[in-house]
């Protein structure tokens, strides 16, 4: 019994699968945040499984670029989690919630 | 055939990561969510170890389980009158759905096509003794236009937050 490219893509999924259901249905803005993290966390590891394990690389395309695209993800998901939670800190400072059920600035 | 050593930690993470995802999901205590989340993200960079990315696994150890999670504790200690309960919307039930359907989708695809894998001693034939040299040649050689813009967003997201929750100052 050994670990396949199929086993990290299933793990990966599931956590992806966990990241949406935390995204779609937590009341409070940060844990809506904390979901995209965890979506942004099984990707990263389905970049570093295909870097591993795919047959397809040739001498342009190492298996480091996976890697390099894995350290853009976090830079990335670093000023998103830094910019999005500056916002609810500043939704906090006018509505005194982060509730996004009750956030409804722009309903009509 | 891969040493048991890994396939052994291989299991005992994913079930780790995968279980304190889970509690993210179903905790009734914010900040008890969050230390879940930590321990997610530690499991997922042991995971990465595993997969012999051993700068991958330690940037994940600084920057997620470090940096993000701390930003996280910040953000839920500077909003002391919501409510803490790590509570559902009306969508739980669409919600749950769609992440459980995407689950499996994903994993029937992952067990069922026949992806062109390298298997036994032409894995371990991928193994990077370091891998901090080749991302770095590889930043500056043929990434490094990305690698500029991304310092931009970076400065960019920095004044953002800056100027986001800086005080109004009186005219």
């Amino acid at each position: 019994m050994s670990v396949t490219l199929a086993h990290y893509l299933a793990v990966s999924g599931v956590v992806f699968g966990i990241g949406i259901a935390v995204a779609l249905s937590k009341r409070n803005a940060i844990a809506v945040l904390m979901g995209v993290e965890l979506m942004l966390n099984a990707v990263n590891l389905t970049f570093l499984a295909f870097s591993r394990f795919s047959a397809a690389f040739s001498e342009n395309s190492a298996p480091i670029a996976g890697h390099v695209f894995v350290v853009f993800v976090l830079t990335v998901a670093a000023a998103e989690a830094a910019v999005a939670l500056a916002m609810a800190v500043l939704v906090y400072r006018r509505r005194e919630t982060v509730d996004l059920d009750r956030i409804n600035l722009m309903r009509w | 055939m891969e040493s048991t050593g890994i396939v052994l930690g291989f299991w005992l993470l994913s079930g780790v990561t995968v279980a304190s995802a889970l509690l993210v999901f179903l905790s009734r205590n914010l900040l008890h969510a969050v230390l879940a989340l930590v321990l997610s993200f530690l499991g997922m960079a042991g995971l990465f170890v595993t997969l012999s990315a051993d700068f991958i696994a330690v940037a994940q150890v600084l920057i997620y389980a470090g940096a993000i999670s701390v930003l996280l504790v910040f953000a839920v200690m500077l909003t002391p009158l919501a409510s803490r309960d790590n509570a559902n919307s009306l969508f739980v039930l669409p919600g749950v759905l769609i992440g459980a359907a995407f689950a499996g989708i994903v994993g029937f695809v992952a067990i069922d096509v026949d992806w062109p894998e390298l298997t036994g001693k032409a894995v371990l034939g991928r193994d990077f003794t370091t891998t901090v040299q080749g991302i770095g040649s590889a930043l500056l050689d043929p990434y490094v236009l990305a690698f500029e813009i991304a310092s931009v967003l970076l400065l960019s997201a920095l004044v953002g937050a800056i100027v986001l929750v800086r005080e109004d100052e009186p005219a």
